[in-house]
């Protein structure tokens, strides 16, 4: 399958303090790549410097992130902008807090659509039920009513990955999707995440400390130890032969459940 | 042997104008002995913070009764509660928030102390040794909790809590927001505390992994009843409530 996102020798830096030293990576169409450690391993830092969102302070010192021939860092933020969301979609640990207490559902999903594409008010209606259909929501056209407190932590993150679904993005970058929630909506929210792959053969780029979700989830893993790459290769034989020490010492941390 | 805490009948009915009571805790009853670890797991909602807070006394009980050391505390208000907290503390999810951000780790730590009547020099070289004990390094009495990790601030807090002596560490959530790696030390600290001052641990979670491999005994809550309890192995093994079942499913 052809490569869509390559992060090539990549060096990031905090007001001149390296926080990613030396990663590279890349993820094909379809593929699932997690991307582990622990707090502070510069995770997000990766996922944040591909969307522009390392904020005044930080900085992509060295190295490129290849998307279609682009190189992200140094697109201007106004191209960005088309390319962020429309092509590139984004979800956090808190999908509630990235919408507006003050409005429905619907309004800031038909915001974010008409910011992207022209769409009458009934084409939109049609598609985000749709949408929500396939996300298991019984009754969608309740969702789109309400507003984002009325709905529990796991429908707002559901709603929350919908909602980056909505435009057909090529890649998907998920920063702690599942941290916040409980164990069973954890599961509902990996399998859905597993059906937008099935579905719209997205790319996805999951970041967590959750080794379990990155077991059931990932084609390829990462493992990121204070900002450099410590192992990276298919999931399955890293979790069976972990090769570098850290990954020995995380893998070893992680309690089992003895069935 | 005397239970260290019982609780029966345990009920919390809560009021809001505008809607229907919630019974967020119903006819809740368990006994924990000395020397034990036991868990209450469920889903959030299930209402195991709520238990912990009633048992703490940081909320009062709509109908039940509260014995800790075999003295009925369940209405202990003011100066009755100084005494319970000796033999019980609490260390919660977030640990700066134990801490008072404008002062230092070595401070919030004397402070109890010196509610219990130490000196304040006495309180300060002993929150250092407490310090010590947790496995951080003296300097640490010294920092602000801003500028220490999650995982080291966990430790300073569980320093806090065991700093007057308390027979029984009620831990909710006290994991769960650090790494795995984070995780194990603290739960190793946790072992080597217990086998050295013989404490109880009453320890609130959600992760059933971690029960099995840390506790002795766990009560399952679910929509604020206990619906199954016995030894963790035989819960994960032979789970006889659906729900429990539904809940070791759901681990990846």
């Amino acid at each position: 399958m052809a490569e869509i996102i390559r992060y090539d020798q990549v060096d990031i830096s905090y007001n001149g303090r390296l926080a990613v030293h030396d990663v590279s990576f890349s993820a094909a169409e379809g593929e699932i790549l997690g991307i582990v450690g622990e707090s502070g391993s510069g995770k997000s830092t990766l996922i944040k410097a591909a969307m522009g969102l390392l904020g005044r302070d930080g900085l992509v010192t060295r190295g490129d992130i290849w998307y279609k021939g682009l190189d992200l860092p140094d697109v201007p933020p106004k191209e960005m902008r088309k390319i962020c969301g429309a092509q590139i979609g984004m979800i956090f640990q808190m999908a509630g807090s990235s919408f507006c207490p003050i409005r429905t559902v619907r309004a800031q999903l038909y915001e974010f659509m008409t910011e992207h594409e022209k769409i009458s008010k009934q084409e939109f209606e049609e598609r985000a039920q749709a949408l929500l259909a396939k996300f298991g929501f019984q009754d969608p056209k309740r969702i789109l009513d309400s507003y984002p407190f009325e709905l529990s932590g796991g429908m707002q993150q559901r709603v929350g990955i919908a909602a980056a679904m909505l435009l057909n993005p090529k890649i998907l970058m998920a920063d702690e999707p599942t941290s916040a929630l409980d164990v069973s909506v954890q599961k509902q929210v990996v399998e859905e995440m597993l059906m937008v792959r099935e579905t719209f053969g997205t790319t996805i780029l999951l970041v967590t400390h959750n080794l379990g979700v990155i077991g059931a989830m990932a084609d390829k893993m990462i493992v990121l130890h204070k900002g450099e790459a410590m192992e990276y290769g298919n999931t399955k034989e890293i979790l069976a032969d972990p090769q570098s020490e850290y990954t020995k010492k995380l893998l070893s941390a992680v309690l089992k459940l003895r069935r | 042997m005397e239970p260290l805490l019982k609780a029966e009948h345990l009920t919390k009915t809560f009021h809001s104008q505008g809607r229907e009571a919630y019974t967020a805790v119903d006819d809740v009853s368990f006994s924990m002995f000395p020397g034990e670890k036991l868990a209450i797991i469920g889903e959030s909602g299930s209402g195991k913070t709520t238990v912990v807070n009633m048992v703490t006394r940081l909320l009062d009980v709509t109908s039940g009764t509260i014995t800790l050391d075999g003295e009925d505390i369940t209405h202990y208000r003011g100066r009755q509660m100084k005494k319970i907290y000796r033999k019980m503390q609490m260390v919660f999810q977030t640990p700066s928030d134990s801490f008072d951000p404008r002062r230092t780790l070595g401070d919030g730590i004397a402070e109890s102390l010196i509610n219990h009547g130490a000196g304040k020099k006495e309180a300060m070289l002993q929150a250092e040794d407490l310090l010590g004990l947790c496995g951080l390094e003296k300097e640490f009495a010294k920092r602000y909790p801003h500028e220490v990790s999650g995982g080291q601030c966990q430790r300073a807090a569980i320093a806090r809590a065991i700093a007057i002596g308390p027979k029984l560490l009620i831990l909710d959530e006290a994991t769960s927001a650090l790494d795995v790696t984070v995780q194990k030390d603290i739960l190793e600290l946790l072992t080597k505390l217990k086998e050295e001052r013989n404490m109880s641990y009453l320890f609130i979670c959600h992760d059933i992994a971690l029960v099995q491999n840390f506790c002795d005994r766990v009560l399952v809550m679910y929509h604020g009843k206990i619906v199954e309890e016995g030894v963790p192995d035989e819960v994960v093994r032979h789970p006889r409530e659906a729900y429990t079942k539904n809940l070791i499913d759901c681990i990846l």
